[in-house]
């Protein structure tokens, strides 16, 4: 059946939900998207990495309700299973990296540090140059 | 009527993946920002795989939906938790008026 953006399998008020539920997981995706080139320390990334696999399976789980083909739910279900795997070995690396503040912005700044305030750790702790 | 409660839930996941997205977007430190992003993990999925569950004609499609929400739940923690302490032990930014706990530092090491 021809949809407004995409066509569905589906139609009547279901095919319309699945059109605009798609195509909210899509500006989520590009919000993850612009938080993980933007963002300005290397958690942030990884934060937005992990958002990224979950709304892929989100995606798919709806998409096979779309095209109404059952292998994307077979996808959906292996990537649900091995999405938190990459997770985790950044979180390691992020763990192990050398130096206090993993600030890592695209132009090379040490990031922006934010005044005063308390539950800062350790206060007046000097912007790191490139490693 | 199924159609009707499964479009309803659709678009409740969807709406919860444009909040997250926005958190994601506009929340000011990497903490905040985990708590905006773990909004569609559990509730935008949970919603979309009950969504697909309503409109399910048999067992399987009845139980995959369940298996990807129960997976997904069962392994979004331990990301979650280990990120969270990997940002927290390498000092990140908090916003300036997070306030800490006295005895907070020791959990740095």
């Amino acid at each position: 059946m021809m949809g407004i953006i995409i066509d569905t399998e589906v139609g009547g008020v279901l095919g319309a939900a699945l059109e605009l539920t798609v195509l909210c997981v899509a500006f989520a995706l590009a919000a993850a998207v612009y938080r993980l080139l933007r963002g300005p320390t290397l958690a942030d990334r990884v934060v937005a990495l992990d958002m990224i696999s979950v709304l892929l399976v989100v995606f798919l789980v709806a998409f096979r309700m779309v095209s109404g083909v059952d292998a994307y739910m077979f996808v959906a279900i292996g990537l649900a299973l091995i999405a938190f795997l990459a997770t985790v070995a950044f979180a390691g690396y992020i763990d192990r990296a050398r130096g206090d503040q993993v600030q890592t912005t695209m132009n090379g700044d040490p990031g922006h540090t934010a005044e005063g305030g308390a539950g800062h750790g350790p206060a007046a702790r000097e912007p790191e140059g490139e490693e | 009527m199924t159609d009707w409660i499964a479009a309803a839930l659709l678009l409740g996941g969807g709406f919860f993946c444009v909040v997250a997205g926005l958190g994601l977007l506009r929340l000011g430190d990497v903490y905040c920002r985990m708590h905006a992003a773990t909004k569609a993990g559990t509730l935008g999925l949970a919603l979309v795989c009950l969504g697909a569950m309503v409109r399910a004609g048999n067992w399987g499609e009845l139980l995959e939906p369940l298996f990807v929400f129960v997976f997904m739940i069962a392994t979004a923690p331990i990301g979650a938790h280990l990120i969270g302490r990997a940002a927290f032990r390498k000092h990140c930014e908090t916003l300036p008026r997070t306030g800490a706990d006295p005895g907070t530092e020791a959990f740095r090491g």
